[in-house]
């Protein structure tokens, strides 16, 4: 083992982002995803972008250590741009880049080196919807809806209940945002502002962030320990 | 990975803490997270218990260590009360608390905030942190959360302050840190203590006003994208 490039390995992370949500519908694939990047306890970054679009049609979703997804752009670009220039007419689609996205994150854990993220990859090609997920050890899966992180215990339940194959994008954005407010009461590391992108054949959207209504009117907040005096 | 739900870890209340003295009395504040590692186990807990009419205390650090001590405190002031014959003063409940966290500084992990009014001393503020220590002081913070207010206290307080300035003050102050604090999060409790008895408040978050980089909260994305001037990036 090279002693030079041990400086280089992350051996935890340091700027992280939190869950990414993200569902088949009838037309293609919505990814949802809260704009923080923590700093360990702290909220520090609250922009960051963590859905991009990789060529014409993928959609990639990160969650975990900010400077990694930031390399794995870096490398997708690389990606794209070596299949653009065949100039062939074919382009790489979500299985494709799963699969590569996938092999990747495996060998860089084979090393002991791994890029501390798990990735959400979705996409239409040819009318065939994919829906993927990938981790920092390589885990490899596809489903009618995927989460990273907490989301998997908070959202994924939900979405086991009410997801089904022919939502509309409205009752698939209500969804995602009934999954998102959970795990903004329930995660530490959620921060309100959100990006829900969806991404069809004719092409992806990125909508622009907003911010969750939350609800705390029920009676028992106003005053939880009346009968008990000391507790919580 | 590591972070993931350990519902074994123990409950922290993370937490931000105030507590703050005006012409008057005092105002305590506190934020409602108890979290379970990264899983929020209680969003809208109380954390400014009673201890007697006249005195409260913020709790922050372990959930279980910080009830235990008050408890206790309430018990042994319960008895106090009887023999003295009349409401229990903030510096004795101070002590108490001091004694607890003290004599068993081994074993606690709590940062309690002492506040109450009384006929003698009339508002006090005192602060018992990790250890044991006591310190009275004319405004105090603690909790994970209070790493973010040190600054804002610092250019922000001042002496001789009005009831409603004080009680804006908390409420902003624990606005602000569960702005930034991952620990610390849910609605602002707030609560009054002077000569005319004690008054409680609650604050959720659309109450609070909006800091850096947050956004104007809506029902759902539809309602934004189905608006005649959509402007969801409203700075």
């Amino acid at each position: 083992m090279g002693s030079g490039a041990d400086s280089e390995r992350t051996l935890y992370p340091y700027v992280t982002g939190s869950s990414v949500v993200a569902i088949k519908y009838k037309d293609g694939i919505l990814m949802a995803a809260d704009m923080g990047g923590s700093y360990g306890s702290t909220l520090r970054y609250k922009s960051i972008e963590r859905l991009k679009p990789i060529g014409k049609h993928t959609l990639l979703g990160a969650s975990g250590e900010i400077s990694d997804f930031q390399e794995i752009l870096r490398f997708l670009d690389e990606l794209i741009l070596n299949d653009n220039m065949w100039d062939d007419g074919n382009s790489l689609g979500p299985k494709e880049v799963h699969n590569y996205l996938t092999r990747v994150m495996y060998n860089r854990r084979n090393k002991f080196n791994p890029l501390w993220n798990s990735l959400v990859i979705g996409g239409v090609k040819n009318g065939q919807k994919y829906l993927g997920m990938v981790n920092m050890i390589g885990i490899n899966f596809n489903d009618n809806h995927v989460a990273t992180g907490l989301g998997n215990h908070l959202a994924r339940p939900i979405l086991r209940d009410e997801w089904n194959e022919n939502l509309t994008f409205e009752e698939g954005v209500k969804l995602l945002e009934k999954c998102m407010r959970v795990l903004l009461y329930r995660d530490r590391s959620a921060v309100n502002k959100i990006q829900i992108a969806k991404i069809t054949e004719e092409g992806t959207t990125v909508f622009p962030p907003f911010s969750l209504k939350t609800y705390w009117e029920f009676s028992a907040f106003k005053n939880p320990a009346a009968s008990a005096v000391g507790s919580w | 990975m590591d972070n993931c739900l350990d519902f074994n870890a123990p409950h922290s209340m993370g937490t931000t803490i105030v507590g703050v003295t005006y012409n008057g009395g005092v105002v305590l504040g506190a934020d409602s997270r108890t979290s379970t590692g990264v899983y929020v186990a209680n969003r809208a807990s109380d954390k400014i218990t009673q201890l007697t009419d006249n005195v409260y205390v913020c709790r922050s650090g372990s959930a279980a260590d910080s009830q235990i001590v008050s408890d206790y405190v309430r018990y042994f002031l319960h008895q106090h009360t009887i023999q003295l014959g009349q409401p229990a003063t903030v510096k004795v409940t101070a002590n108490l608390v001091r004694l607890l966290s003290y004599n068993n500084k081994n074993f606690l992990e709590t940062g309690l905030i002492v506040g109450g009014w009384d006929k003698y001393e009339g508002g006090q503020i005192y602060g018992v942190p990790l250890g044991g220590t006591i310190v009275q002081q004319p405004f105090a913070i603690g909790g994970s959360g209070s790493s973010y207010l040190y600054g804002f206290f610092d250019q922000a307080w001042k002496e001789g302050m009005t009831k409603d300035e004080a009680e804006e003050l908390v409420r902003k102050a624990v606005s602000l840190a569960i702005a930034r604090d991952g620990a610390s999060g849910g609605v602002v409790r707030t609560v009054i203590i002077n000569s005319e008895g004690v008054t409680r408040n609650f604050y959720p978050g659309d109450q609070l006003p909006l800091w850096h980089e947050e956004l104007e909260p809506h029902f759902s994305l539809l309602d934004i994208l189905s608006s005649p001037t959509p402007s969801p990036m409203d700075i």
